[in-house]
């Protein structure tokens, strides 16, 4: 018995450190961009699509949202029940003004979710999702941070990630599988 | 319709008509310069190109100026375990009879310290320095945040 325990301590948390948690066993609590309080409950019964970012960067974010915002015209309205949102990594510049302008370049379905660097924290937790600020020269930083697009079915159980890059013929598909 | 008559009419009508011309400077060629717009001026703008050498030596791309920002530096977006990194690029390769471009999610100009706000439309100068060939300035037709490059009719993307 004691083998069998020390089995799965030893296997069990290693599973849940890389995959997302559930949304309904999330506990962050942020802001949108139009001012909004959000909680994971307010997901219940969606599908959601969720990736980290934050509006400062000039590549990879522009690019992610501008390919998020294509796989949305691909969906067309299918995807409207879908919960879309960009959770800043950067909460010191992205206020929820700063987001609203951001994500009004995009798909109107995307949301800009914000907020005190604890919840952003604990949000990155929930999601297995990692983040780091690096200093620059000149007084700048940018932040590192987990480039996927995690999807997850209306339960509430994560279904996948698409990758940085993934090509559109495998993540439309993807995303399909979570509508119904 | 011959070639040149219907490049003519994409260039009136193309928003990207700027980022459509070609460059020549010994054997490289630099097209295809573009950039996004920003929100404001206090954030890093974007630069995108696609230079070609022809030649038979190597050439590097060492430095990047513009009267549009500040502090103008070559980065290059690398994922790595799943985790997005921008560290900067010292020189970008363009070896001899190859193409290599600046574009969305690699290597990529930064452009800190902006002067103003790039808007959709704008256009802005860019000179490119190469360790070989020396400098060569470009036209960079400002696209939309959305854009994913110019609608040219020979681009490559």
């Amino acid at each position: 018995m004691l083998g069998v325990g020390a089995y799965r301590t030893r296997n069990r948390p290693a599973l849940s450190e890389v995959l997302p948690l559930p949304i309904g066993e999330m506990s962050w609590a942020l802001t949108d961009h139009r001012d909004q309080s959000v909680r994971p409950t307010d997901w219940a019964g969606h599908p959601v699509m969720v990736f980290f970012g934050f509006t400062w960067c000039p590549d990879v974010c522009p690019t992610t949202l501008g390919d998020i915002s294509l796989w949305l015209e691909d969906l067309g309205a299918d995807a409207n029940r879908l919960i879309v949102a960009l959770i800043s990594v950067d909460p010191e510049r992205d206020t929820p003004a700063v987001l609203a302008d951001y994500v009004s370049n995009f798909d109107p379905r995307i949301i800009g979710l914000t907020g005190p660097a604890e919840e952003v924290a604990q949000a990155a937790a929930d999601f297995r999702v990692t983040y780091r600020r690096v200093d620059k020269d000149g007084g700048h930083y940018t932040m590192d941070h987990t480039a996927g697009v995690f999807l997850f079915h209306p339960d509430g159980r994560f279904a996948s990630i698409i990758d940085f890059h993934e090509d559109r013929r495998f993540a439309v598909p993807k995303i399909r599988r979570t509508l119904s | 319709m011959n070639h040149f008559l219907l490049a003519a009419a994409l260039t009136l009508s193309a928003p990207a008509a700027m980022a459509c011309e070609t460059v020549a400077i010994g054997d490289l060629t630099v097209e295809h310069a573009w950039s996004k717009a920003t929100i404001g001026a206090g954030r890093p703008g974007v630069f995108y190109v696609e230079i070609t050498n022809t030649g038979s030596t190597d050439d590097a791309l060492v430095g990047i100026a513009t009267p549009a920002a500040g502090m103008p530096m070559l980065h290059e977006t690398v994922v790595q375990d799943g985790i997005a990194s921008m560290p900067h690029a010292m020189s970008i390769p363009v070896p001899a009879g190859q193409s290599v471009q600046l574009s969305p999610g690699g290597y990529h100009g930064m452009l800190m310290g902006l002067t103003t706000a790039l808007k959709e439309g704008d256009s802005f100068p860019v000179t490119l320095t190469f360790e070989k060939a020396g400098e060569v300035t470009v036209n960079v037709d400002v696209l939309s945040l959305r854009a994913e490059g110019p609608d040219c009719a020979d681009a490559g993307q």
